[in-house]
């Protein structure tokens, strides 16, 4: 990377409070801005330069696991750079980029040319490949030659796998890569794997020839769970408004019956599973009872589907139209319901920039999606009733586990680790506003509202990206 | 017809300059009041239109078509309407397909808005539109002239003007609206417009021709049509949008006929002064048997001329507030 404050030199984070997975402690936090790295971390720290931290935590930095950045293809409303300053400015240090690109990612050189344009990026940007080719749910990608260049996160994302005998086979074939790791050590995350059972555990499984010893960690298959003969031609989300509104709905058992699927198909191959932006209480519901048996999946819940419900689409403002869509009251508290029990595993943005000449159309034309990156921090902090303990476990180490990249993102804030950190003032109150965001579009669903909480300096890898929340070029 | 619509203008006096604008984009936005205030406006337009000769009540006023579906009588009924006022219209056909984007939707109304449109007709397959472009435009005024599966609410107008011109009042009448209801953007504002008005609405269909959630909706339902015919003061016989969306819910047209269509032995058992509605056009044998949409009691064709008079005032309410047009004067001359 070439961006940062300081160019080169050590910099002390002075008077915060150090929250990592391993516990709080008040401390000073000494990094290289030269070799990424954390070089101390105790009371009465000196460097070459100084970033306040009092009054604040210091944290791994936030791990997004779903961030549309839209590069290649479609520029006009995000690039990587742009996407990138958002996710710096919303505290994050590494997103992993859905591969619905066009063209898609689901090749060597399409892996390759994100990971080119990632390179002056303002965090770490981990492409995803899709699962099928085109992602159209028929061929599986080369996975073996896409973990080589360092994918693990596979995910069709905007469409599920339809067809259970091709899911089937990506996830018996995903679990057959693990040795394609170099140094692969599935690494212990607290409060993930010794929470859910299934660390060593394949009981709940039909076979065990996936041979894996860590539900964690590896390749990981994700699905955007969404039954199409259910969904097709609907909106928003099927129930009162939809009715009220004349606009054709998806019904929540869209989603739900396709987790019942892949739980399924996950009890039958033993493979892991994430599930993405899930949505409707019934789906946590199933996600926790798969839990509970053991089963090798984990879940994330965008903070949109904590906050908003259907009710907001009532104007017929295209900036609330969103897959999964916006649901009741009742899946908004089950979705926080399942945060607080472990049962959802992360918080992630789907951050989907769209032009405003795109969301200006009607409501079947425009395109689905909201922008995440700047907002979820601070939603989370403002909406959950939760400590930011276990919200920074929900956005940094836990996610981090789930993409197997806490080899660098959301580790303990100790000597020697990678320097990717956020330092968050939990008080600040601010207004939300999409014309000042860093991202391209400007389609936030939260325009005007006030948010307590904001990430003030983000590093990544020593990079001092953002400094008292601007970026620093 | 000439004392009620002297009534009306004392009480048109009372109200607002624009009583029910600046735009017209869902029934559920007025109170019987609202409703009757342009009910009884529409009754004196009534004999305005019945001569003929074009009043200048919005004269130097310009009316848009904005249609991205056909439309025959809804289109032509404005049309008739705008013009007995002496206003210009001019039409734009959009399409609603996203394989042939073009000019966006927001751009083809700012076009209108730079070239001076006092008020735009909308017609669009996406629910939502209408209010859509009321959000976009400035200065002129839109009436939502049906939006998908949402609503017609001029329509809506249209049919309690006829309800209400045969019985005198909708008020404790009975309202049974049969068919595919849950296609039908014309049972969608009938529904709230015949509760304002006092009416009991009950919807007659199979669950899957009915709305996901009746949430809200002031309604009784039943699957079984032969159970309300003794009972029911006005059949609305709502019309199958698209055969291929209908035959998507239902086994077949024929057994959707069999069961919910108002056949000669159904429309011998409704009461005798039971009307019998139906949006338009028709489809004789699977709404309603051909035979019964020629009784004497079937007011189709009637609705069909309630248009023009309930658009007049709409456009008048809507866009001639400031025109200083009297109706009770243009009425003296009519009288004289």
């Amino acid at each position: 990377m070439s961006v940062g404050g300081f160019r080169t030199g050590t910099v002390v984070l002075r008077g915060g409070t150090v929250i990592d997975s391993s516990g709080s402690r008040s401390t000073d936090v000494l990094f290289s801005v030269d070799d990424g790295r954390i070089l101390a971390v105790g009371p009465g720290l000196e460097g070459d330069h100084t970033l306040d931290a009092s009054g604040c935590v210091v944290a791994p930095g936030l791990v997004d696991l779903h961030a549309h950045l839209r590069q290649p293809g479609r520029d006009e409303a995000e690039t990587i750079e742009t996407g990138s300053q958002s996710a710096a400015l919303g505290g994050f240090t590494a997103v992993v980029a859905m591969p619905n690109t066009s063209p898609t990612i689901d090749s060597p050189a399409m892996v390759r040319e994100v990971q080119r344009l990632s390179e002056g990026a303002y965090c770490a940007v981990y492409p995803a490949a899709a699962i099928t080719v085109g992602r159209r749910g028929e061929t599986l990608t080369p996975m073996a030659a896409l973990v080589r260049l360092g994918v693990r996160f596979f995910t069709d994302d905007g469409d599920g796998v339809q067809n259970a005998r091709v899911m089937r086979k990506a996830l018996e074939y995903a679990s057959s890569l693990d040795h394609l790791i170099a140094g692969s050590q599935p690494g212990k995350v607290p409060g993930l794997d010794d929470e859910k059972g299934f660390a060593s555990s394949n009981s709940g499984t039909r076979t065990e020839r996936s041979g894996r010893a860590s539900g964690l960690g590896g390749v990981v298959l994700a699905q955007h769970c969404e039954v199409d003969e259910l969904s097709v031609g609907g909106y928003m989300h099927e129930g009162e408004w939809s009715s009220r509104l004349g606009l054709p709905g998806q019904p929540a058992e869209a989603e739900e019956l396709m987790v019942m699927r892949d739980v399924a198909l996950v009890r039958l191959t033993g493979a892991r599973m994430h599930f993405l932006h899930l949505s409707t209480a019934g789906s946590v519901e199933i996600v926790r009872a798969a839990k509970r048996s053991g089963l090798p999946v984990t879940a994330e819940a965008t903070p949109h589907h904590f906050t908003l419900t259907d009710a907001s689409c009532a104007n017929y403002d295209t900036v609330f139209k969103v897959h999964p869509p916006l649901r009741t009251e009742a899946d908004v508290a089950a979705i926080k319901a399942g945060l607080a029990d472990g049962t959802i595993d992360a918080i992630a943005t789907d951050h989907a920039p769209h032009t405003t000449a795109d969301k200006n159309m009607p409501f079947d034309m425009a395109p689905p999606g909201m922008l995440g990156l700047e907002t979820a921090l601070a939603l989370a902090l403002t909406e959950l009733d939760l400590p930011i303990e276990k919200i920074l476990a929900l956005m940094s180490w836990q996610p981090a586990a789930i993409a197997g990249i806490n080899d660098s993102q959301g580790g303990p804030i100790v000597p020697g680790a990678s320097a990717n950190l956020c330092v968050i003032d939990t008080d600040i109150q601010w207004k939300v506003s999409g014309a000042s965001m860093a991202s391209r579009s400007s389609n936030t669903p939260f325009e005007g509202r006030v948010l307590r909480g904001r990430a003030r300096h983000t590093i990544a890898a020593g990079k001092v990206v953002t400094m008292d929340g601007e970026i620093q070029r | 017809m000439n004392t009620s619509c002297k009534a009306e203008v004392d009480a048109s006096t009372d109200r607002t300059s624009r009583p029910i604008g600046p735009h017209l984009l869902s029934i559920i936005d007025y109170d019987r009041a609202d409703l009757e205030h342009i009910l009884d406006l529409a009754d004196a337009f009534e004999e305005v239109s019945r001569r003929r000769t074009p009043v200048p009540a919005l004269s130097g006023k310009t009316i848009a078509w904005l249609f991205s579906e056909d439309s025959t009588r809804t289109r032509l009924s404005f049309e008739i309407a705008a013009k007995r006022l002496s206003a210009v219209t001019v039409n734009f056909t959009v399409k609603s397909s996203s394989m042939n984007k073009g000019e966006s939707l927001l751009d083809t109304v700012e076009t209108l808005e730079a070239m001076g449109v006092d008020g735009i007709v909308v017609r669009h397959a996406c629910p939502g539109v209408p209010l859509q472009i009321s959000q976009w435009v400035e200065n002129a005024s839109v009436v939502n002239g049906g939006d998908g599966c949402h609503e017609h609410p001029t329509q809506a107008l249209n049919d309690l003007h006829t309800a209400r011109s045969r019985l005198g009042s909708v008020n404790g009448a009975h309202v049974a609206f049969v068919g595919d209801i849950r296609h039908s953007r014309v049972a969608g504002s009938g529904v709230h417009a015949f509760s304002a008005m006092g009416a009991n609405v009950t919807l007659v269909a199979p669950v899957p021709l009915l709305p996901n959630s009746l949430a809200g909706w002031p309604v009784a339902v039943t699957h079984d049509f032969d159970s309300v015919l003794d009972d029911i003061d006005i059949c609305y016989m709502v019309r199958t949008q698209s055969e291929r969306q209908a035959e998507a819910c239902v086994p077949s047209l024929g057994e959707l006929r069999a069961e919910y269509g108002l056949t000669t032995a159904r429309a011998d058992r409704l009461p005798e002064n039971a009307l019998i509605m139906h949006p338009g056009p028709m489809n004789r044998g699977v709404e309603l048997d051909g035979e019964v949409a020629d009784r004497p009691n079937a007011v189709v064709t009637t609705q069909v001329a309630s248009g023009v008079p309930v658009r007049m005032a709409v456009l008048f309410l809507l866009l001639g507030s400031e025109s200083g047009f009297d109706i009770s004067k243009a009425l003296d001359v009519v009288a004289a």
